[in-house]
């Protein structure tokens, strides 16, 4: 059992009060108070959210805008991905790196709808805004600023129905690109709302007013296909998505290229370079990593956790599992971790040392079930 | 009402001749969520009060389960191999965890009667 945490000094995300009439287990995240299950509970929720819908409280996460003359030049100075390519209103996901070419954070970065040269829209992880911010304010030093965008919520509708239930508010989402964004007014109210997410299935995130939160999360409950999901089975989700956890999967000792994120390197980067550490990741790109983030399924029933030690069918010690559970819709414990290059390949039979026992696990691609995100109407 | 005992991890423990069953209560099973995996110990097993027996994890995390006495395991629950969430629907019967022989039997004089658990489970929500 857990241990009771004082409340006392966590923030509450501007859902709280509607969390707590919905009956959710609140537990401590990233300094707030957030709901880790409803009365549904972890698994029955993480199946919803697979065959209907899932709306998710995640104002935790950090939403701020970069402002300045030249911005995009100096934002690419701290990440790897390609923003001079970004078209209006579209979205990439890239790292904030060190000297090191570490991941300081993942994070989400978009131009504005209206195109606007001066002007990218953030979105990082909740225990990272802090430093996030402070790399960024300091990087830009003179040539730009932070704005916090403190006072808006953040909702995730994900699911297969999302599009369908979002467009009863707002029909235009529909069709919108999967990494796009739209401005819209959805009852009275002006959100942006992005066609992303962490399940791997289709979904929107909506960056609403606080003021408005409460009402925009009220009316999406209110479609008999949306159920409300807490972080247990957003953690579930976006491990079968095979999508790294900051902290776990990934952390300022992992390269973009170690976590298997080169798709998220741009082209145009890669040859130019100009990021930080980019002679480590140029070289890992070149002559491979040393080590690489992959998907293990554990042969029968027991799930391996993080900091479970990896070993080859000999007993050498080749990795250890950074996230493991339980894969609701796989129907069967799944995990990822980092092993040595030479075990990557899928199908390598491994040995995780669990409870000082071996479990046989097999190297897999992943992710563990087939993304569902929108790819246009057919 | 059969003669239960209960430890402060939330086992408990019930006699039927000499042998003991041990599981998890209803208040485990409700905190722990949907269980999806239960190991359990082998017969012949020697387990020792408050040290790790078993191991219940729900989707999100591994838990123990401690011995609530000392003894050799006699059986262990074999259902719960392919329907760990017996543990769920059914803590306190079909979802018990193993049975075991007893090195102390007066080591139950040492565990919580059905009052004074369900004070202690008021005591702890409150």
């Amino acid at each position: 059992m857990p241990d009771t945490v004082s409340t006392d000094s966590l923030l509450a995300t501007p859902l709280d009060a509607l969390h707590r009439t919905l009956g959710a287990k609140m537990v401590p995240f990233a300094g707030y108070s957030m709901p880790v299950q409803y009365p549904l509970g972890v698994l029955k929720e993480h199946l919803h959210t697979r065959a209907a819908a899932g709306l998710f409280d995640v104002s935790h996460m950090g939403q701020a805008d970069l402002v300045g003359e030249d911005i995009i030049a100096a934002v690419e100075e701290l990440v790897p991905g390609d923003i001079q390519s970004l078209k209006a209103g579209r979205i990439r996901y890239t790292q904030l790196l060190n000297e090191e070419g570490g991941i300081i954070d993942d994070l989400m970065i978009a131009k504005p709808v209206d195109d606007d040269p001066n002007r990218l829209h953030l979105v990082v992880n909740a225990a990272c805004k802090d430093k996030d911010y402070a790399v960024f304010e300091a990087h830009l030093k003179g040539r730009g600023s932070l704005e916090r965008k403190s006072q808006h919520a953040l909702l995730a509708l994900q699911g297969p129905k999302a599009a369908k239930v979002l467009a009863l508010l707002d029909p235009q989402c529909a069709t919108m690109p999967f990494m796009s964004l739209r401005a819209a007014s959805i009852a009275g109210t002006d959100v942006v709302v992005s066609r992303c997410g962490y399940t791997g299935e289709d979904g929107f995130e909506i960056s609403v007013p606080a003021v408005s939160a409460t009402e925009l999360a009220e009316a999406l409950l209110e479609h008999a296909d949306v159920e409300p999901i807490g972080l247990g089975a957003r953690d579930s989700l976006r491990l079968e998505a095979g999508l790294c956890l900051y902290g776990h999967d990934i952390d300022v000792t992992t390269s973009p290229v170690e976590a298997d994120l080169v798709w998220s390197i741009g082209k145009r980067r890669r040859l130019e370079g100009g990021f930080p550490g980019d002679a480590r990741l140029l070289k890992e790109l070149h002559e491979g990593p040393s080590r690489v983030r992959v998907g293990l399924k554990p042969i029968g029933r027991a799930p391996a956790r993080e900091g479970t030690v990896i070993e080859t069918v000999d007993g050498d010690g080749v990795g250890v599992i950074t996230s493991g559970g339980f894969g609701p819709t796989v129907e069967a414990p799944i995990a990822m971790g980092y092993v040595e290059k030479t075990y990557a390949q899928p199908g390598t039979r491994l040995h995780l040392i669990v409870r000082g026992k071996v479990l046989e696990a097999d190297v897999t691609s992943m992710p563990f079930v087939p993304q569902r995100y929108y790819r246009g109407s057919k | 009402m059969s003669d239960t005992r209960y430890t402060k991890e939330h086992e408990w423990i019930r006699m039927d001749g000499d042998i003991a069953t041990i599981g998890i209560t209803e208040y485990a099973q409700s905190q722990l969520g949907d269980i999806v995996f239960v190991e359990v110990p082998d017969e012949g097993k020697s387990v020792s009060k408050g040290l790790e027996a078993a191991v219940v994890e729900s989707v999100k995390a591994a838990s123990e389960v401690y011995a609530p006495v000392s003894g050799i395991v006699t059986e262990g629950n074999a259902v719960l191999a392919d329907a760990p969430d017996t543990v769920n629907s059914d803590p306190d019967g079909d979802g018990w965890f193993f049975k075991m022989t007893l090195s102390d039997p007066s080591e139950l004089d040492e565990l919580m009667d059905q009052a004074a658990y369900d004070s202690y489970l008021k005591e702890i929500d409150g």
